[in-house]
């Protein structure tokens, strides 16, 4: 008995199997193809930043790491990304909250509003900086009065790095913030908890891989940003400099060691953005 | 505690959920808000909790005004239609939850917290699940869970919204006993949410028949159902004929020898219980005939069709018990005739 359901299990398996079975040919070619892709745009660039960044031994890259404007570009690139990230958690969180537990007039206006950062090129969004802030801006005047400096200093890098950056953690948090509706949340203040205990107790456990997860991404772009912190940084040495705009000035002066040595740090917060990715992703699903 | 709610208006942009509803409930009643989806009764059942805020009217409680009362100052007890059990707590840690958020103040101490959760877990006979997530209960279990939760700060308003919409038959059937039972143990005044008619007619003490924002009639579930106040009620409430006299239903009735007493109304409708039937022998001239019967448990539905002159046919529902319908010994097909013992009138 058990040998006759064996069998049919397994023609069923095979059945299935042959509904999603392609031809050999196009597996081979679409698996050549990806992995090709990858090697080409991935794994041979990342390569090549490790070799230049090596390609006159440990010592020129070490010097390259330790130079004062390398270090500064470091500490400034960490700033932005502290001051950054936190601010946009707090945005991200609230606008989510917003979104989908209010109704409200203009709220699909928001949406789209929380979107703009993705479908405007970084230079426009620094570009705007510079029209607010700058010597001949909106407010140039009044601030050179006041003697506060945003545009070619770190507040300006700061403004339109969270600028780029601020959709990444409300995007993560909506959709799911949506699918989980608010019972819960309804639940507990019926049983007398407060807002605050609500949020603490009930919300965050809830979102908090997806929290994790949109962190992350922000802090990655937020260290990597170049377009937007081009334009408002004035690319002064070891003070308006960040990480990306350190590499871009070194490439232009020939200091190949020090450019790639710059890119490497990069591209090393890249490999750890994604090994933690994938573990946020697992635990998500694990949910 | 007792709860009177007073002209209360609730509208989603056009659309009027509640209009002007009036209701008095005394303390320790077993009530059901009956009606058809849409109408507006689990708005009200919100208005109540405090989780929706009415756009006119009062909500008082034991005679304090509470309309503008944060939800967790009312001293109620919610439980939703789909638990919203805290998944990412055990079991322990959902009933327990209500004394934990306490003031610190009010909060008693973890070994009573402890105590008074097992006993509520008792209570709902689920002790044994204690430490399990909410995602490895059946859904009875999580109905439970979730009244255990919402027992466990001792309100004094229990609000259910659609309790058992989302079981399976068998399990249904046994809550709604339980819940009965447990309101007579607990005396805690109770408003449930339902849209159907047998689940308010079999647990509730009051029935408040809703339709379209408005109560169209509330009373004790006999009362409901014997004497509904209009045809909405009756149509809703169990089944029933319709015999609109105005229309020409009058003619075949008459000319099949069927009598209605003196018409009080325009329309009038008949329980299928209120309609007897007999084999046909001295009135040659009747047109109904017996077109198929349902086998109902204790009863039979019989199905009687008149012959359709020009394709208009008409059914008309009767039911009568087992052991009466053996006696007349009916065949599918077999000419009968029809006597209405009694028919509410509607104008």
């Amino acid at each position: 008995m058990s040998a006759i359901i064996q069998a049919t299990n397994n023609t069923k398996a095979q059945l299935q199997h042959h509904a999603l079975h392609e031809p050999t040919w196009v597996k081979t070619s679409l698996i050549v193809i990806a992995v090709g892709f990858l090697v080409l745009f991935l794994c041979l660039p990342l390569g090549l930043v490790l070799f230049q960044a090596f390609s006159k031994g440990w010592g020129a890259y070490w010097l390259a790491l330790t130079q004062p404007d390398t270090q500064a570009a470091i500490r400034l690139t960490l700033l932005t990304a502290l001051v950054t990230v936190p601010l946009n958690t707090v945005f991200g969180v609230s606008a989510a909250w917003a979104i989908t537990r209010f109704e409200f007039k203009g709220k699909s206006f928001l949406t789209t509003l929380i979107d703009l950062p993705f479908s405007v090129s970084p230079v426009i969004s620094g570009v705007i900086f510079v029209l607010l802030f700058g010597a001949e801006g909106v407010f140039g005047e009044w601030l050179a009065e006041h003697d506060v400096k945003i545009i070619f200093a770190v507040p300006g890098i700061i403004l339109a790095t969270s600028f780029v950056t601020f959709p990444f953690v409300a995007r993560q948090l909506i959709p799911l913030m949506q699918e989980m509706g608010n019972e819960e949340e309804e639940a507990a203040l019926s049983l007398g908890a407060s807002g605050w205990k609500t949020f603490c107790q009930i919300t965050l456990p809830n979102i908090k891989w997806a929290l994790l997860y949109g962190v992350l991404l922000c802090n990655a772009r937020a260290m990597g940003e170049f377009g937007a912190v081009s334009v408002v940084s004035g690319h002064i040495r070891g003070m308006t400099n960040t990480l990306p705009l350190h590499v871009e000035v070194s490439y232009n002066d020939y200091d190949v060691v020090g450019a790639f040595a710059g890119a490497s740090i990069l591209a090393g917060l890249a490999i750890v953005t994604l090994i933690l990715k994938s573990v946020l992703e697992w635990k998500q699903g694990d949910r | 505690m007792s709860i009177l709610l007073s002209d209360i208006s609730k509208n989603f942009g056009n659309f009027s959920a509640l209009d002007h509803v009036n209701l008095e409930i005394p303390e320790g009643e077993l009530v059901a808000l009956l009606g058809p989806s849409g109408c507006g009764k689990t708005t009200l059942l919100r208005i109540i909790a405090g989780l929706e805020r009415a756009d006119e009217g009062k909500v008082l409680l034991n005679g304090q005004d509470m309309t503008d009362e944060d939800v967790r100052n009312r001293g109620i007890g919610f439980v939703f239609q789909h638990y919203a059990l805290f998944r990412h707590m055990t079991v322990f840690d959902n009933v327990a939850f209500g004394l934990r958020v306490k003031p610190h103040k009010d909060r008693p101490s973890e070994a009573i917290i402890r105590k008074n959760v097992h006993d509520l877990l008792n209570l709902v006979q689920l002790d044994w699940l204690h430490d399990r997530f909410p995602d490895q209960l059946s859904g009875g279990q999580r109905q439970r869970i979730a009244l255990a939760r919402a027992l466990a700060v001792e309100p004094s308003v229990l609000l259910l919204d659609e309790p058992f919409g989302a079981l399976d038959a068998s399990v249904r059937k046994d809550l709604r006993l339980w819940l009965r039972h447990l309101h007579q143990d607990l005396n805690v005044t109770t408003i449930f949410v339902t849209h159907d008619q047998e689940e308010a007619m079999e647990v509730a003490n009051q029935i408040v028949v809703f339709n379209k924002g408005r109560i169209e009639q509330k009373g004790t579930p006999s009362e409901i159902y014997d004497h509904p106040s209009n045809d909405f009620v009756s149509h809703f409430i169990g089944q029933t004929n319709v015999f609109h006299l105005e229309k020409g239903d009058s003619d075949w009735l008459k000319s099949a020898g069927i009598v209605l007493d003196e018409p009080r109304g325009i329309t009038a409708h008949v329980r299928p219980h209120n309609i007897a039937v007999e084999k046909q022998t001295d009135k040659p001239m009747s047109p109904i005939f017996l077109k198929d019967w349902q086998h109902l448990g204790a009863t039979i539905r019989l199905e009687l069709s008149r012959e359709g002159e020009n394709g208009s046919a008409k059914t008309v529902f009767a039911e009568m018990p087992n052991e009466q319908f053996r006696q007349l010994e009916l065949a599918k097909g077999d000419k009968v005739s029809l006597f209405i013992k009694h028919a509410h009138w509607f104008n």
